[in-house]
């Protein structure tokens, strides 16, 4: 019996290179060893992806891309079908969950200059991805046909009137009628079933191809493979499988916790994942109080709002989106990781994520004047983080860069210093009540100022 | 340096502090396993609201169902005459009156309480006062130059503010009883309770059900991670 | 990385174990994601009883409704043909629905509560074409043989005026007769069961 399934099995094989595919992509592929908390976020995108595309195809069976039918059947869906409440919350907690993934996965490769020589195709790849999410995104957002839908979209696709002489044209063929509407709505959803997931996929198998071409970078941007063992393995590398596929295991148990959490108890996300006007069906004669793009567009949003000129801010917007894919070619610095970089770049990142914070937060509020006025100076930041990245990444002094792998404490080493760090903060204060005496832990102030000084000094220090 | 502080501060104010001036959202007291006020809520709904307002994605099935009560006495107690039990919630007002009536169709309510949230309703329904230069002769405080007439008048009677000057600006600070209805304000406050809890029911009839099935759920994925977690540590002994 | 002090019981231990749990939630979440391909509540909905008056129906007349979107046949049947379905029963496939589908207090030689009226699903057992409606006995097309019936265009299946199928046709098994009860005598509920209370 052995021998049979044995022998069926190398038919397949000799015909279709299975084993080699396993091996080239899992079982022989060395990555890193020292890969840390950042490097879960790729495997979980994937995880999301797949999500997405199953629960989208078991929405898509009763999902109506009709104008007058669209909000009924997304309600009926969350009502009548069986269990379509969840298949929709994964769909919609998904979208979000997509975005944060996907930020965090950029901001590592940010952070350890995984966009560096000889990765920048990897990341081009990447950035293409993150424009086709966002067309996914959006185009998806319209879908349910509410307040929300319509009003974003409608004030994001008169963004392309804005160009100069074939603008109002090209907004009415992308709309295919002189509003948002039935034409539009059946267009996005094509677009958003099959034809962005279809180049989404393709991009995916293209970044992960280039990327095992030349290999994975790693938190102290080493290129592992200058160091080999006599059998031609990296000496810091080891198989992807078993080693990052169990580890991956246990992030994508984290991630899950995470995400039924907000499936479960708060799908919603306080208006953050579903705002709450898009509960109302679409309504083409009344704009809703108060539009807001979703959370994972405003940072983009508000560097729009911040121009005072209609064309200008769509060019900045867009600009937003072009600096990065200039990465690869802004910075100049001959270290990759952060950990060897000196000072200047390390300030320029902390103020580059306060100012994308910022954005992202400026871009939910309602612009008044001092709304506006932050946003200029956080678009500035923003763009000159990068502008003048060629610049300071030259002229700055870099630490030495290691020739092995540095071995940094895990969290589970770090549980100690943690634990240490609880006795300093917390301390027993004993009570007697009613003749008894009862033992509180309470929170002590001078032990809380010391550490929050010391982590103060820390990140200073860290900073130089 | 001290008016970019203040910017600063004023943007970190959830946008709900500059919404409410003057009278505050008050706490609708939410509770979905309270069967009595969910069948009370859904009574009071049919006799008030629904013969304006339907609610179309509640079927008199769901209510039978969710609410643990025979279908028979729904169609005899809950639903309007002739109705059947597979029947949605309609209104019985064709949309060309509501039109002619009211300048605008009464909306549909099944999701209103996910996109006002239950504790809009509550202070909305409770928040009707007389003001005479209005069209309909009453005002809302938290729906100002409201377009419907209070529909609950005859249980809570009738409400007159009272006014104070902040700021250079007349503000409405309370409500005061001037007629009792059929009810005690506290009866009343129970009544209106119990509708916006029937409300937020009908904005997402899944939800009891939905949030008593997450700990299970993350119960499980916990003790997935936790063996994947030794997994790992095992594995990765060969390591360093 | 060395191979020693490796301990591949608790390894495999370990990886069964997870596989296991991992296997379990996969199967969990491919319930909901299967069962909502099942029918929904709007789906149910179209599926409630359906309520037919049978007071204008003459003796030989057949009339149609539709019950869960399928057509149901009421058939006032004439003391003519039930004596034909009581004599001629050695051409049937099934002449006392064993095989066949049909409510307890229907699985009788006329299949149907009361004699003269016959209730079915209008839908042949084979693929599930809707057959012709064809009383009268011996026509040019169907033979000498036809003593009234139903006859099914689409792969010829006959059946008699109790939806018996006859001998050496496609269709396995006698017509479906759904679940239906008498509210009076001349109201008929389709996909309801009659309970014993009504007998």
């Amino acid at each position: 019996m052995k021998s049979k399934i044995d022998s069926c099995g190398s038919w397949v094989l000799d015909r279709f290179p299975l084993t080699k595919l396993w091996n080239d992509h899992m079982a022989q592929y060395y990555a890193p060893k020292n890969f840390n908390f950042w490097y879960f976020f790729g495997s979980l995108a994937l995880l999301v992806l797949v999500n997405q595309l199953i629960t989208g195809i078991l929405l898509t069976m009763n999902y109506k891309p009709d104008a007058s039918l669209a909000f009924d059947s997304v309600e009926y869906i969350m009502r009548e079908v069986p269990w379509g409440w969840l298949v929709r919350y994964m769909h919609s907690t998904g979208a979000s969950a997509f975005f944060i993934v996907v930020y965090l996965h950029m901001f590592r490769g940010l952070i350890y200059g995984s966009y560096k020589q000889p990765r920048e195709l990897v990341w081009i790849f990447g950035m293409l991805l993150f424009l086709a999410l966002m067309a996914e995104a959006f185009m998806g957002y319209l879908l349910p046909w509410g307040q929300m839908s319509y009003w974003g979209a409608q004030v994001i696709i008169s963004l392309f009137s804005a160009i100069p002489v074939i603008g109002d044209d090209l907004s009415l063929w992308v709309r295919g009628d002189y509003v948002i509407s039935d034409a539009t709505l059946n267009r996005f959803f094509a677009f958003h079933v099959i034809a962005i997931p279809l180049i989404l996929l393709m991009l995916v198998f293209m970044h992960i191809i280039a990327l095992h071409e030349v290999g994975s970078n790693n938190p102290d941007g080493i290129e592992i493979k200058a160091s080999k063992d006599p059998w031609g393995h990296p000496v810091d590398g080891i198989p992807f499988h078993p080693y990052y596929t169990v580890k991956d295991i246990v992030g994508v148990a984290v991630f899950l916790f995470f995400f039924a959490t907000v499936m479960f108890y708060m799908p919603e996300m306080g208006g953050y994942f579903l705002e709450h006007a898009n509960f109302i069906p679409a309504d083409p004669l009344a704009t809703p109080e108060h539009i807001a793009p979703v959370w994972y567009f405003t940072p983009f949003y508000a560097i729009l709002r911040a121009i005072p000129d209609k064309f200008a801010g769509v060019i900045a917007m867009g600009g937003a989106i072009v600096v990065l894919f200039l990465l690869p070619w802004l910075d100049r610095s001959p270290v990759k990781s952060i950990r060897y970089r000196g000072g200047i770049y390390k300030k320029a990142i902390v103020l580059f994520v306060i100012s994308f914070l910022g954005l992202g937060y400026l871009g939910m509020q309602a612009p008044t004047a001092g709304a506006t006025m932050m946003a200029r100076i956080f678009t500035a930041i923003y763009f000159g983080f990068f502008l003048l990245m060629p610049i300071y990444t030259r002229w700055e002094k870099t630490k030495p860069v290691p020739k092995k792998l540095t071995e940094q404490p895990t969290l589970e080493d770090r549980i100690p210093a943690l634990k240490k760090i609880y006795g300093e903060v917390i301390k027993d204060v004993t009570e007697v009540k009613d003749g008894k005496t009862i033992t509180h832990k309470r929170p002590d102030t001078a032990g809380v100022a010391r550490v929050i000084r010391r982590t103060a000094t820390n990140i200073k220090k860290g900073l130089d | 340096m001290k008016k970019l502080l203040q910017t600063c501060l004023l943007l970190l104010m959830p946008l709900g502090v500059f919404a409410s001036a003057g009278m505050e959202l008050e706490d609708a007291d939410i509770d979905l396993s309270n069967k009595k006020s969910l069948e009370n809520g859904a009574h009071l709904y049919v006799q008030y609201c629904l013969g304006c307002h339907s609610t179309k994605y509640i079927r008199y099935l769901n209510i039978a169902d969710d609410f643990d009560i025979d279908q028979e006495e729904i169609l005899e107690k809950v639903a309007p005459d002739g109705a059947g039990i597979y029947d949605k919630m309609l209104s019985a007002m064709n949309a060309h009156d509501a039109k002619k009536w009211f300048g605008t169709k009464p909306p549909d309510l099944s999701l209103i309480a996910r996109s006002r949230g239950a504790d809009w309703l509550y202070s909305y329904l409770r928040g009707f006062y007389i003001d005479t230069k209005k069209p309909l002769g009453v005002n809302n405080t938290v729906f100002p130059d409201v377009g419907m007439p209070n529909p609950l008048w005859q249980l809570q009677g009738t409400q007159e503010a009272i006014y104070e000057n902040i700021d250079g600006q007349n503000v409405i600070t309370e409500l005061t009883l001037v007629e009792q209805g059929t009810m005690t304000p506290e009866e009343f406050d129970q009544a209106v309770n119990d509708i916006v809890n029937f409300l937020v029911y009908a904005g997402e009839p899944i939800q009891e059900e939905r949030r008593s099935m997450g700990k299970y759920v993350l119960f499980f994925i916990f003790m997935f991670g936790l063996l994947a977690y030794l997994l790992k540590r095992e594995y990765w002994k060969d390591i360093h | 990385m060395s191979e020693q002090g490796v301990d591949h019981s608790k390894r495999q231990f370990l990886t069964t174990a997870l596989t296991v749990v991992g296997a379990v939630g996969t199967g969990y979440i491919a319930v909901p994601f299967l069962s909502q391909m099942q029918p929904s509540t709007k789906a149910k909905a179209a599926g409630a009883p359906v309520e037919i008056d049978i007071s204008k129906l003459e003796t030989g007349q057949l009339i149609r409704a539709a019950w869960r979107g399928k057509p149901v046949w009421v058939l006032n049947r004439t003391p003519e043909v039930l004596a034909v379905l009581a004599t001629e029963t050695s051409k049937l496939a099934d002449p006392n629905s064993l095989e066949s589908n049909q409510p307890a207090y229907a699985q009788n030689e006329l299949r149907s509560i009361k004699p003269e009226i016959f209730v079915a699903v209008g839908l042949c057992t084979h693929l599930g074409c809707s057959p012709t409606f064809r009383p009268e006995i011996a026509p040019n097309d169907l033979g000498s043989d036809w003593k009234g019936g139903f006859f099914c265009p689409c792969h010829g299946s006959g059946f008699d005026l109790a939806g018996r199928v006859v001998r050496g046709v496609p269709a396995p098994t006698n017509l479906d007769v759904p679940p239906h009860r008498y509210i009076t005598d001349t109201r008929i509920i389709i996909g309801e069961d009659t309970t014993e209370a009504d007998v």
